[in-house]
């Protein structure tokens, strides 16, 4: 048994455990936390101790039979794709079980709901077989809907059954997609080392590009892309801040994930037809995703936003990575590495913000904007982090949101240059949020500012590492670039085929 | 040097962290690490205490972190001189491991040697002044700074347009933080949301030029951008244009540069005027070859910075309050930078920056004692103040008259180097870049003789402090309240300022001069004749001799309203720009909820309808049709019971019956 596989079954074993054994509160939370050190003391254990030659290989990889009638393997194992994933997985479920300490809504089953969510996100990210992807796919969003509905507020019921039904049909949409490609490969298969070796609809024509329409629809609902993404602010306005951490920082990346592991190596020609739309919707992302969160007027709402404005970053990687008219192969690896390390840097500084913006429901019950200001008196650890967290966001160099972005438009703007009107996201992005700061931190302290408690150990511990991760990233990127780099490198290759 | 380069660029081939370690190159690491490391300290010191109130009494002791963090700053800051002066004689050349495709890259070049030491002592200075004039939050006014410092340190150094970028975004992250220091006072925060906003407007152009460059072919190294191909060239050369004409404040930018004077003096005097403005000027004088190897990029930026000279001198001229008019004449004198790099006058252009940062750091950090000995920076309040501390007065007077062109001072021989350049290139230029050079005459004079004239109030008694709207004290506090003190911490950094901005124009003039071209690498510039530099000192002299008497004689300068509103550039960036941003956000938001959402929702009600009518279909068609039939089939049923009815005779009539057809079936078929 591959030690990976430990990895992704750990957490559902302890979710079990809670389940069944009346532990008490106390215990409950602690031992979440225990597990959730464990896989991120293994995860960086693997990480270091991974082959130093990026072969074509995968690492930790194991595949032993499942369905058999169907030649459907339980397959997983790690590349430079699903690395950065796996880690920012466990940082993340690490960070979300220590702000859970003080969760006081029955916290043992609170803890057994996200240990089984955990198991769910890292089996996406190491899976290699595409039913296998699957099954774990929809399983979180099963995990998420009890998270929304039953640690939730105000219309929680609502919302989430709104994500659950929206991102249930998209992953239909992918399930039909996976069919096809089973079919027609030959022999019949659903391995996806093996169908990105063989591509089987590789010159099918409009079958290929059908296939990858469903593909594609999946995963835009999912990411989310515009005009899919409307899910996702009620989902997030009505979760609770750990379930808003997860869904944003790890469900998410998912969609995104998608098209580097499946939808661009397995159907190469199709993606290049498709790769104008992708491009388009993108830009479109970027754009109606900055604005539209521009005007909000609730924080969680406007921080929701951003992630569709931050996963358009993404899109546009992938879509002008599939462009090959007049391109240099180096750009579009660039666009790669950056779409990549998207992922990663809006998954830890997302999650974050989904924190701090949970703190502030948790002392006033509300997250109006209009009803804060001069927070900065009575919270100034809680100002600080809420500064920085959203300097990150806005793509300052210095944090890992300026090493992906920088990349992004690179690679995109060299491939593609009708690209480069996405970089006027970044400028929407820095006005949204330093707006924000500057209603809710700054001024005169008025309103449900007056008292507010400032950010005690538990949050402390909970947020800071996030974005010190960032900031490590960006300002040493090399050892996750290092990760990155080789296979991004391999996934140009298959595109261009 | 050559040496260090080639193993700095063999080392790159094999790919270790930090390459070419030879000499003096730690120096250069020691430069950015040890301000970024200090600031990032403060920081989190400042974090640790109690919040910092405005409303915190004076006498009320501040915690260790707080009264250490200047002394802790000053000494960093004298150490990096030191360090400084190292990397300037020893040329150092890193590179570290950053992105796959491009390295992070410092080095030390002729022109960084030139500018290094300048901005760093300069910085010094700078927070001795602060030590004394900063009392609030000093810890985290002190990370601040420190962080700023590293900044420029690497944007001055940068190699690769990467490595430039997070620079040059630090740069405006710390300037947004100093501007809104005072966070308790939204109006403070807002100007440097404003400052941000805007920068970052222009530093999209670099991002674009990065993929043009990756595109065109050069690779992101800033050295290589010129060869380019072509087509993408072009592109390149807009994006770095347009970063540098923002953060330098050019035209149409240069609100921004008015909206940040609401932030703390000593910012004022390091990042805009010696560092952070100066350096989109010194970015293009970097990049020059780029520009002129385009065409229309050189003559794009010669004009602007010559418009920019001459209109933000007329809006110069016309500003009441000291500050502002500090402000306006930083982005006119950046101005003959920009132009210089237009039109080739490397050697100059880093001259006038050099010159200008000297000058301009004293003159805001004048303007800075007075408003805190005082409470005010408005011109008429401050009639006279140079005779009330006349050591600063003086150093104040030097730096005024320097700006003014005042020939010997230092911007008189620097300015007509670049204007000796214009020259050579086109005479509109010239004649554009003197008027310039009058109207900077003309604000200086203007400062000058206000800061200098005898003001009524000296007949009465100095000792009265009782603040009366006639009084001596008319127009005092009201800003700020004032200390009515100038200490000598305030008071030294002036006087080592006023050396440098009286001296700096050797730079310009034989023999230094041709010094600062090999330095530089450049070939010799055309140099401004002896009548070129007779007219402008001349001009100068008598501009300044005019305001003089247009002031004490008559009415004073004129100061038209729209000069006055810095030419309504931010009231027409808020109606042309932002506020049909916000619109079209607020009306997207609404589409979005109204629209997209409902659209989503009204699927889901359809799906939901078409359910209730297949229910329908279901209950009335379909489950009624079987039950129909079977009532059919009962019907049947009770027809094939009739025949049933157990008299012999209708047997016998139904089997005749039966045989009869099959008779007739059997005659038919056979």
């Amino acid at each position: 048994m591959s030690v990976l596989s430990i990895v992704v079954f750990l957490p559902l074993v302890v979710a079990c455990f809670l389940v069944a054994v009346r532990v008490p509160d106390t215990a409950a939370r602690w031992i979440w936390c225990a597990l959730s050190a464990a896989e991120v003391l293994l995860i960086a254990g693997m990480w270091l101790g991974r082959p130093a030659d990026p072969s074509t290989s995968l690492d930790f990889e194991q595949r032993v039979g499942w369905i058999s009638t169907v030649a459907s393997s339980y397959h997983v194992g790690l590349d430079g794709l699903s690395w950065p994933l796996v880690a920012l997985t466990v940082v993340v479920f690490a960070s979300c079980s220590v702000y859970a300490l003080n969760e006081g809504n029955r916290p043992r089953l609170h803890a057994a709901l996200f240990c089984f969510l955990q198991t769910t996100c890292l089996g996406v990210f190491a899976a290699q077989d595409l039913l296998l992807f699957f099954v774990f796919f929809d399983l979180s969003i099963v995990g998420m809907y009890f998270a929304i509905a039953g640690w939730g507020h105000g219309q929680a019921a609502r919302s989430a059954l709104m994500f659950f039904l929206y991102t249930f049909l998209g992953s239909l949409a992918l399930l039909v997609g996976f069919i096809g490609l089973y079919l027609a490969a030959t022999p019949h298969t659903f391995d996806i080392v093996e169908l990105s070796r063989t591509a089987p609809l590789q010159g099918s024509g409009s079958v290929g590009v059908l296939v990858l329409g469903a593909i594609l629809l999946g995963l835009a609902v999912k990411t989310p892309t515009f005009p899919f993404h409307t899910w996702l602010p009620p989902a997030h306005t009505d979760a609770p801040a750990v379930g808003s951490a997860v869904l944003a920082g790890v469900l998410l990346k998912m969609g995104t994930y998608g098209f580097v592991r499946i939808a661009m190596p397995l159907l190469p020609d199709a993606w290049r037809d498709w790769a104008w739309v992708v491009l388009a919707v993108g830009i479109v992302s970027v754009l109606y995703g900055a604005l539209v969160a521009l005007a909000q007027t609730n924080l969680k709402r406007m921080i929701a936003y951003t992630s569709v404005n931050h996963m358009g970053y993404v899109v546009v990687a992938v879509g002008a990575a599939g462009v090959l008219t007049g391109s240099a192969e180096q750009a579009r690896q660039v666009a790669i590495v950056g779409a990549v390390t998207q992922m990663v840097s809006h998954g830890l500084i997302t999650a974050a913000l989904f924190l701090l913006a949970g703190v502030v429901h948790e002392r006033t019950g509300t997250y109006d904007m209009g009803s804060f200001g001069g927070l900065a008196r009575p919270a100034p650890r809680y100002a600080a982090l809420f500064a920085i967290a959203a300097f990150a966001s806005l793509g300052l160099p210095g944090f890992s949101g300026f090493i992906a972005e920088f990349q992004v438009f690179t690679g995109a703007i060299a491939t593609a240059p009708i690209s480069a009107l996405a970089v006027l996201g970044i400028l929407i992005t820095a006005a949204l949020f330093l707006r924000a700061l500057q209603r809710l931190l700054t001024g005169e302290t008025v309103g449900r500012s007056v008292g507010f408690r400032d950010l005690g150990a538990v949050e402390m511990c909970a947020i800071g590492p996030l974005l010190i991760l960032a900031l490590a990233i960006g300002v040493l990127p090399a050892p996750l670039l290092d990760v990155i780099t080789p296979t991004a490198g391999q996934l140009v290759d298959l595109v261009g085929r | 040097m050559t040496g260090s380069l080639s193993a700095a660029a063999g080392a790159a081939a094999a790919g270790s962290a930090v390459l070419g370690a030879t000499g003096a190159d730690w120096v250069l690491w020691a430069l950015v690490l040890l301000p970024a490391v200090t600031g990032a300290g403060l920081g989190l010191v400042s974090l640790s205490g109690p919040a910092v109130r405005d409303d915190q009494p004076e006498d009320e002791r501040p915690p260790a972190g707080q009264r250490w963090a200047p002394v802790v700053t000053v000494a960093v800051l004298g150490a990096e001189c030191v360090l400084a002066g190292v990397a300037a004689a020893g040329r150092p050349r890193v590179s570290a491991a950053f992105l796959p495709f491009a390295r992070f890259g410092l080095a030390v070049d002729g022109l960084a040697a030139l500018i290094l030491p300048a901005v760093v002592g300069i910085a010094l200075l700078v927070m001795v002044f602060a030590a004394a004039d900063v009392r609030e939050a000093r810890a985290r006014f002190c990370a601040l700074m420190l962080v700023f410092v590293a900044a420029v340190v690497m944007t001055v150094t940068a190699t690769t347009l990467p490595t430039l970028l997070l620079a040059w975004e630090v740069m405006g992250a710390a300037s947004f933080a100093l501007i809104g220091f005072a966070w308790w006072q939204e109006h403070r925060v807002k100007a440097g949301v404003t400052a941000f906003v805007t920068t970052r407007l222009g530093d999209l152009g670099l991002y674009v030029a990065a993929g043009a460059a990756v595109a065109g072919g050069a690779g992101l190294d800033l050295g290589d951008l010129a060869a380019a191909s072509s087509g993408w060239r072009h592109m390149v050369a807009a994006g770095i244009l347009l970063a540098a004409l923002g953060k330098a404040a050019q035209l149409p930018f240069s609100f921004w540069l008015s909206r940040a004077m609401v932030g703390p003096s000593p910012v004022s005097a390091l990042l805009h005027s010696a560092a952070m403005v100066a350096m989109g000027g010194y970015l293009l004088l970097r990049v020059q070859p780029l520009l002129a190897v385009t065409g229309w990029a050189a003559t794009t930026a010669a004009w602007c910075g010559a418009a920019t000279a001459v209109l933000l001198g007329v809006v110069a001229v016309a500003q009441r309050d000291l500050k502002q008019l500090l402000a306006a004449s930083t982005a006119a004198q950046l101005g003959f930078v920009v132009l210089g790099a237009g039109v080739g006058a490397v050697a100059g252009g880093a001259a006038q920056l050099v010159a200008h940062a000297a000058v301009k750091s004293l003159l805001f950090l004048a303007a800075g004692a007075w408003l805190s000995a005082l409470g005010t920076k408005q011109l008429p309040a401050l009639q006279g103040v140079a005779r009330r501390w006349p050591v600063v007065g003086v150093c104040a007077g030097v730096a005024a008259l320097a700006l003014g062109g005042v020939v010997p001072l230092s911007l008189w021989a620097t300015k007509d180097e670049v204007l000796a350049a214009a020259l050579a290139t086109s005479g509109w230029l010239y004649a554009t870049g003197l008027l310039a050079a009058v109207l900077s005459a003309g604000y200086a004079g203007k400062v000058l003789v206000l800061v200098w004239r005898s003001a009524t109030r000296d007949a009465t008694d100095p000792e009265d402090t009782d603040p009366d709207a006639t009084g001596p004290e008319a127009g005092f506090d009201t800003e700020q309240p004032g200390t009515r003190r100038i200490g000598w911490l305030e008071t030294l950094p002036l006087i080592v300022l006023a050396v440098p901005a009286a001296l700096l124009g050797v730079l310009a003039l034989p023999p230094v001069r041709s010094g600062v071209d090999r330095l530089l690498g450049q070939p010799p510039a055309p140099a401004p004749g002896p009548v070129e530099l007779l007219v402008s000192a001349v001009l100068a002299v008598v501009t300044v001799l005019g305001v003089v008497l247009l002031t004490t004689r008559g009415s004073g300068v004129p100061e038209p309203g729209w000069a006055r509103n810095w030419l309504g550039l931010h009231r027409l960036a808020l109606a042309g720009v932002v506020d049909p941003t916000d619109r079209l956000a607020r009306v997207l938001a609404r589409a979005d909820d109204k629209v997209l959402a409902r659209g989503v929702e009204r699927v889901a009600a359809l799906a939901l309808q078409t359910a209730t009518l297949l229910q329908r279909v279901d209950v009335d068609v379909l489950d009624a049709g079987v039950v129909r039939v079977a009532a059919g089939v009962r019907r049947l049923a009770g027809l094939a019971r009739r025949p049933q009815t157990g008299l012999l005779h209708h047997y016998y009539i139904q089997a005749v019956a039966v045989l009869a057809a099959g008779a007739v079936l059997l005659v038919l078929v056979g």
